[in-house]
């Protein structure tokens, strides 16, 4: 194992590029006859020199709106696909080299059909994850109950996993990949789907499961309750760079410039008076929802005060669904004004 | 930048728990859909029994008792063999399955874990096939059973081994081939069409349909090649053909070993076309896809 005290990334990776040649075809039977004679095709830039680094025990989520290229480094990592160009290594290997040594020391939960047997109880295919990892039998054993346990599926793992919930497929999927017990864990989505309280068990399960272990894990997501309960570490990506890398607490310091204040008035204020204070973005009789300027929120929240009766008053953090999303929005339009030729913005 | 998958010998040669454990869960999936595979297996016999009213009708209408040097008891021993010798090469599903694998991406999880496909592929047909053998066990020894005045003597100890080969490496071989078949799937969508044209070589080339000693008389060239020749030089008669004709005393002594040896250079040659296929299909998906 790796010294705490001046660990060695786990996860170390360098410029790494992935480009995908894809097919370009125009909708219509006049475009499919076409197609029979004269193919053609277009690359995609998945990732576009990507270069990380993450430490043994680390909770990272990976973010980034559709077709950002987060699946795609995943893929990358595991060792599913080869970089176009770069350099990667994880615990010590070049991930597509597939060697033995380091595919039993890691795991991959892509989706809910994932590792178990679709027609068969899923105690069989942790039984085969036994065989596949070489696991100590009474290990094995421990493991397992220790992980149905925890998430509560005794009653579900000798059941065949097609009549199984998604959410109750996707706990599975999670002991079948943590079995074997791996140090680094690459997760792909796993709360998609999923009702509030299957998120919330899946969770407690993982931040249960990494902090007893110290697995160090991946996690690409679009929920922010997720990133908000696990992860302290936040990449994103969009367009296949990585646009922010840094806490979560960063990323709300650095990119709201607004706090959001609720306010119940006894007597509702004017409109003149709301819009001096700041932008109503909410009003249902005399409670209303203002965005304020941080810089402000000092002076205004004194001055709201002083002139009016106010039964209640909340001050927020613009939620973090809204932060992302206008990051994302800058990654499209930096991404926009780099891509014009003319070098004018879009 | 290699992409290349590196196997140990652990990797290609499972342990025998390992081997187990796969072989025991296969089966459990197997018989996930016993009601599917009861009724194919059984059904399965219905082909054999058309033949011998198909090949009686031709007798008394030809009004010789031979054929191509084949009496109707010979055909319909013949016929019986086949099937049996096909129950051990044909792998219904296997091409397809494989590549839908790679097609819907499933595939992925045996380049994540520390598994080898191919390997993995044979035990769960190995245990498709003891399925199939316990429930057509019964069938097939009634069919054996009233046919048996169709059928020569017992042969000797030593054919009944070499046939006992023959069947074993007809099952390599099919699996091998199909296998193969299926991991063109890394580089064309849709694999369909190609398992249909190699079901049909298979069916005319492979003997399924009639003893390929009657190709013997066809002539190609002047110099006395003869359609037969040219068959005898594929593959395909190993996995129907070649076991019927050695239980029937047809091949015998030299010709035999012979047969044998080239069988098993045909399972190897198999084996390594499948392995590279699998080999160079991974990096290609490594690469394009994935």
């Amino acid at each position: 194992m790796i010294s705490s005290s001046s660990p060695s990334p786990v996860i170390d990776v360098h410029g790494l590029a992935k480009h995908y040649r894809v097919a370009d075809k125009r909708e219509g039977i006049a475009s499919s006859i076409r197609g029979l004679f004269h193919r053609t095709s277009r690359t995609v830039e998945a990732l576009r020199g990507v270069s990380l680094s993450v430490d043994p025990g680390e909770f990272v989520a990976i973010l980034g709106p559709n077709g950002a290229g987060k699946t795609t480094f995943l893929k990358l990592l595991s060792g599913i696909i080869t970089p176009t160009t770069g350099t990667a290594e994880v615990l010590g290997h070049v991930p597509w080299q597939r060697h033995d040594d380091f595919r039993r020391r890691f795991a991959l939960v892509m989706g809910q059909k994932n590792q178990l047997w679709w027609d068969l109880p899923a105690a069989e295919s942790f039984r085969l994850h036994q065989v596949i990892y070489r696991l100590d039998r009474r290990r094995f054993e421990q493991t397992r109950d220790e992980l149905v346990e925890l998430l509560e599926v005794g009653r579900l793992i000798h059941q065949p996993v097609r009549e199984l919930s998604l959410g109750e497929r996707m706990k599975l999927e999670l002991i079948a990949a943590l079995l074997h017990e791996p140090e680094v864990l690459l997760l792909d989505e796993p709360t998609i789907g999923l009702d509030v309280v299957a998120q919330h068990s899946i969770h407690t399960f993982l931040r249960k499961v990494q902090t007893e272990r110290g697995t160090t894990v991946l996690l690409t997501t679009h929920y922010m309750k997720d990133v908000a309960a696990l992860c302290r570490r936040v990449v994103v990506i969009t367009h296949g760079r990585i646009l922010y890398d840094g806490t979560l607490a960063e990323i709300i310091d650095r990119f709201t410039t607004h706090k959001i204040v609720t306010l119940d008035f006894e007597q509702p204020p004017s409109e003149t008076t709301i819009a001096s204070w700041g932008e109503a973005c909410e009003r249902d009789g005399p409670q209303v929802r203002l965005r304020i300027d941080r810089e402000r929120i000092a002076e205004t929240l004194p001055r709201i005060l002083a002139g009016q009766s106010v039964l209640d008053v909340t001050v927020e953090d613009v939620p973090l669904e809204d932060v992302i999303a206008d990051l994302f929005r800058t990654g499209r339009e930096t991404h926009d004004h780099a891509s014009d030729p003319r070098g004018e913005p879009a | 930048m290699s992409g290349s998958a590196t196997l140990s010998r652990e990797q290609l040669l499972p342990s025998w728990h390992g081997w187990s454990t796969m072989l025991s869960i296969s089966v459990a999936d197997r018989l996930a859909h016993r009601g599917d595979f009861f009724v194919g297996t059984l059904f399965r016999f219905l082909p054999i029994v058309t033949q011998i009213f198909l090949w009686t009708a031709v007798f008394s209408a030809a009004g010789s008792g031979l054929i191509a040097g084949y009496s109707r008891n010979d055909f319909v021993a013949y016929y019986l063999l086949t099937m049996m010798a096909r129950s051990f090469s044909s792998m219904p599903g296997l091409a397809g399955g494989i590549a839908r694998s790679v097609r819907d991406g499933s595939v992925k999880k045996y380049l994540v874990q520390p598994v080898d496909y191919v390997g993995f592929l044979m035990a769960a047909r190995v245990a498709h096939k003891l399925v199939y053998f316990a429930i057509a066990a019964a069938p097939f020894s009634l069919m054996f059973f009233l046919c048996r005045d169709f059928f020569p003597p017992l042969p000797e100890a030593t054919t009944i081994a070499a046939f006992l080969a023959t069947l074993v490496m007809s099952f390599l071989l099919g699996f091998f081939l199909e296998a193969t078949l299926g991991m063109l799937g890394f580089w064309v969508l849709e694999v369909s069409s190609l398992i249909f044209v190699y079901m049909l070589a298979q069916y005319l080339l492979s003997g399924h349909m009639f003893p390929l000693d009657m190709l013997d008389s066809i002539e190609l060239t002047q110099a006395g090649f003869t359609l037969g020749d040219l068959v005898q030089l594929m593959p395909f008669q190993y996995t129907a053909y070649f076991p019927c004709a050695v239980w029937l005393g047809k091949i015998e002594g030299q010709e035999l070993a012979y047969g044998l040896l080239v069988e098993a250079i045909w399972v190897v040659v198999a084996a390594a076309a499948c392995r590279i296929a699998f080999l160079r299909g991974t990096r290609r998906y490594s690469a394009y896809g994935g």
